[in-house]
């Protein structure tokens, strides 16, 4: 827990203090996912995107990436540039998670803690239980372990704005408790939690629903 | 040109402009045809080639076309990738094949030519050589717009495709020719004024013009039908998702 | 800048590494240097007479074959996802790629195709001259190369596609390396046909890394 504690503390430079989604809307293939969603999230709130499969959550968690672009509306990160803000204010972790397979572990997490701007993964593996396992290749790794080792990336490179599609599938019910544990962390310390799921989040949140 | 970009943003008033004028420039294209035609088989025979100086009249303008088609698609290609205009999009869709046609065309009645003249089918010359890779930079164009499900997606790789494609093809040209040339110099516009007779010049000149109107004709048609295209699609989703 | 060398670092061990990395785009280019003879006929001098241009195209094909995984993996696995995610702009991360790239296989393939060109009866005086294109001719391939890798992504037979795109674009720098080869047999003046071919590369350097940043972000979107 102190380790979690003194992380968080540690916020990037760039903080997003406001996120904020107006009307937006998003095509995929010629067909319309959604139109009009909105969001305010401010410092420390969470929200969970709920919606049946095909709705459209993880695109909207893409397009506040900047990976997809909008059809309609726009979102804005306070009065952050949005480059800026998606340069190095937030994380993505979602179902493909980057991860090589032939690489060892450790390698891996040195690599994207690097690329993140972060410094010391120690305590991060630490906190997720990864240390033993940080020089097995990742191909030997569990889906959950892999999970861990994405995760650990986001308190290794602190980032205000964690996004998370279906954060909790590939874990067990110990490491769903930790992971709440976690995040309620990072809300504590002023981060901001956008996560799809199919079920409510473990820390107190809003919810926003897509429907198909 | 500035009226090019609002007029293409504009689908209702392309629909309108083309719905009679590509029928007009397919009149004029045949008509400039027969006259050039008429003009190019009642000239002398060339002192040299003989009567097969007369595929010239098939064969430059083709290779004329297949270069200012893949113009055509590369300012199409621009214009939907800077200002995302669906119709300029669906113009650089259409450019490709007809251009890719009139290559294909200037090639084989390049060969025709080449066996009479140099006594093969195929020399690995400049000229050749160039157009030959001009046809698969087209090939490559439609390969990659024909793999790609999303159609967005399809549209913008094959933009940045053929504008790759717009810089290469003048080093292209001229590594080739650097290369190796055995063929003869631009028929038109040689240095000093036209090298070329009268006589053969007139209807040339006239089948360019036709050429030109055909593709001019053939774009429109072939832009009209990818935008009902488009219109049938979005109205089937339409009508499955209400 | 530490950033871009922990990726270039990256890169050029996922490309070295797997699989036997330049051994694999290595052993095509031998397999493709032995299988010529045995199509052309093993005379001397019909053989001495294509070594350079053989060696030359081998290598531009070899250098198509280890680009197809350049960014396909990435793309799949979802690292392209957060190397996007970064103060550091998509067109540098895609520079560094294609030198890394470069590193782990162009560097191997020049050094095999002196070796190459000699077995097949380029004169010996020839070998300099061509590591040297090779090396020139490796970096306009793998930067013209990377822009039909990013074009293919998320195509269907993804492969097949790039090399498609990929040859046409692949004409100028065979020219001009192939011409200074040539020339230099012929003792005639070679050193046009190399500037043309540094030119190009260096052009293909410049250029290439807008183009597959522009891909990758429609592949992504």
């Amino acid at each position: 827990m102190h380790a979690n504690a003194k992380l968080s503390k540690r916020l990037a430079d760039r903080v997003i203090s406001h996120l904020q989604l107006r009307n937006t809307a998003i095509r995929r293939g010629g067909r319309l996912l959604f139109q009009d969603v909105c969001l305010d999230l401010q410092a420390g709130e969470a929200c969970a995107l709920t919606g049946p499969n095909g709705s459209g959550k993880t695109s909207l968690l893409r397009a506040v990436a900047g990976l997809v672009t909008l059809d309609a509306g726009d979102i804005t990160f306070g009065d952050l540039d949005p480059t800026e803000a998606r340069g190095d204010g937030l994380h993505l972790v979602g179902h493909a998670d980057g991860l090589k397979a032939a690489r060892t572990a450790r390698e891996e997490l040195a690599f994207w803690t690097r690329w993140c701007g972060g410094g010391d993964f120690g305590a991060a593996a630490d906190a997720l239980e990864l240390t033993a396992l940080l020089d097995l290749e990742v191909r030997r790794l569990s889906a959950g372990q892999r999970r861990r080792l994405a995760l650990a990336r986001m308190l290794a490179a602190p980032r205000t704005l964690w996004l998370l599609d279906e954060p909790l599938s590939p874990l067990d019910a110990r490491w769903r408790g930790r992971l709440s544990q976690l995040m309620q962390t990072h809300l504590d310390g002023g981060g901001m939690i956008l996560a799809a799921v199919h079920d409510p989040l473990p820390v107190a949140s809003r919810s926003l629903e897509l429907s198909a | 040109m500035t009226w090019a970009p609002a007029f293409l943003s504009n689908p209702e008033r392309f629909m309108a402009f083309s719905r009679w004028a590509a029928p007009m420039f397919g009149v004029i294209a045949a008509g400039l045809a027969v006259a050039g035609l008429y003009l190019g088989f009642t000239a002398p025979e060339d002192y040299q080639q003989g009567h097969t100086v007369r595929i010239m009249f098939i064969h430059v303008p083709a290779a004329q076309l297949g270069m200012f088609a893949y113009a055509c698609l590369g300012v199409a290609s621009f214009l939907s990738l800077i200002f995302r205009h669906a119709l300029a999009d669906a113009a650089a869709q259409a450019a490709a094949p007809l251009g890719a046609a009139f290559t294909f065309l200037a090639l084989v009645t390049g060969s025709l030519w080449g066996r009479p003249m140099w006594g093969t089918w195929w020399v690995w010359d400049g000229r050749l050589t160039s157009v030959l890779v001009l046809f698969l930079l087209y090939i490559a164009y439609i390969a990659l717009r024909a793999s790609m499900d999303d159609e967005a997606k399809a549209a913008r790789a094959g933009a940045i495709l053929a504008l790759v494609g717009v810089i290469n093809l003048p080093i292209i040209h001229y590594s080739v020719e650097w290369w190796n040339s055995l063929h003869q110099g631009s028929s038109l516009f040689a240095k000093g004024g036209p090298a070329m007779s009268t006589v053969f010049l007139v209807p040339l000149l006239l089948m360019s013009l036709a050429y030109m109107s055909a593709f001019g004709s053939l774009w429109l048609v072939r832009i009209r039908g990818e935008v009902w295209r488009r219109r049938a699609e979005a109205a089937a989703l339409r009508a499955a998702a209400g | 800048m530490s950033r871009l060398l922990a990726l270039l670092g990256r890169e050029t061990a996922l490309a070295w590494g797997r699989g036997g990395g330049p051994l694999v785009a290595v052993g095509f280019y031998a397999g493709v240097a032995t299988l010529l003879p045995l199509a052309i006929g093993p005379e001397p001098q019909r053989l001495a007479a294509i070594a350079t241009g053989a060696a030359w195209v081998a290598l531009a094909l070899a250098s198509l074959l280890s680009l197809e995984r350049l960014f396909e993996r990435d793309y799949e696995d979802g690292a392209l996802d957060l190397l996007t995610l970064s103060p550091t702009p998509l067109e540098l991360t895609c520079f560094v790629k294609c030198l890394g790239q470069w590193l782990a296989t162009g560097a191997p393939l020049a050094a095999a195709a002196p070796v190459a060109a000699l077995g097949l009866g380029a004169p010996l005086e020839l070998a300099p001259l061509i590591f040297g294109c090779a090396l020139l001719g490796g970096l306009a391939f793998a930067f013209m190369g990377g822009i039909g890798a990013a074009l293919s992504l998320g195509a269907r037979r993804g492969g097949l596609l790039t090399a498609v795109i990929v040859l046409p674009l692949f004409a100028p720098p065979v020219i001009f390396g192939g011409g200074a080869m040539d020339s230099f047999v012929s003792g005639l003046p070679w050193r046009g046909g190399l500037a043309l071919l540094g030119a190009y590369a260096a052009a293909a350097v410049a250029l290439g890394p807008l183009a597959m940043a522009a891909a990758c972000r429609n592949a992504l979107s």
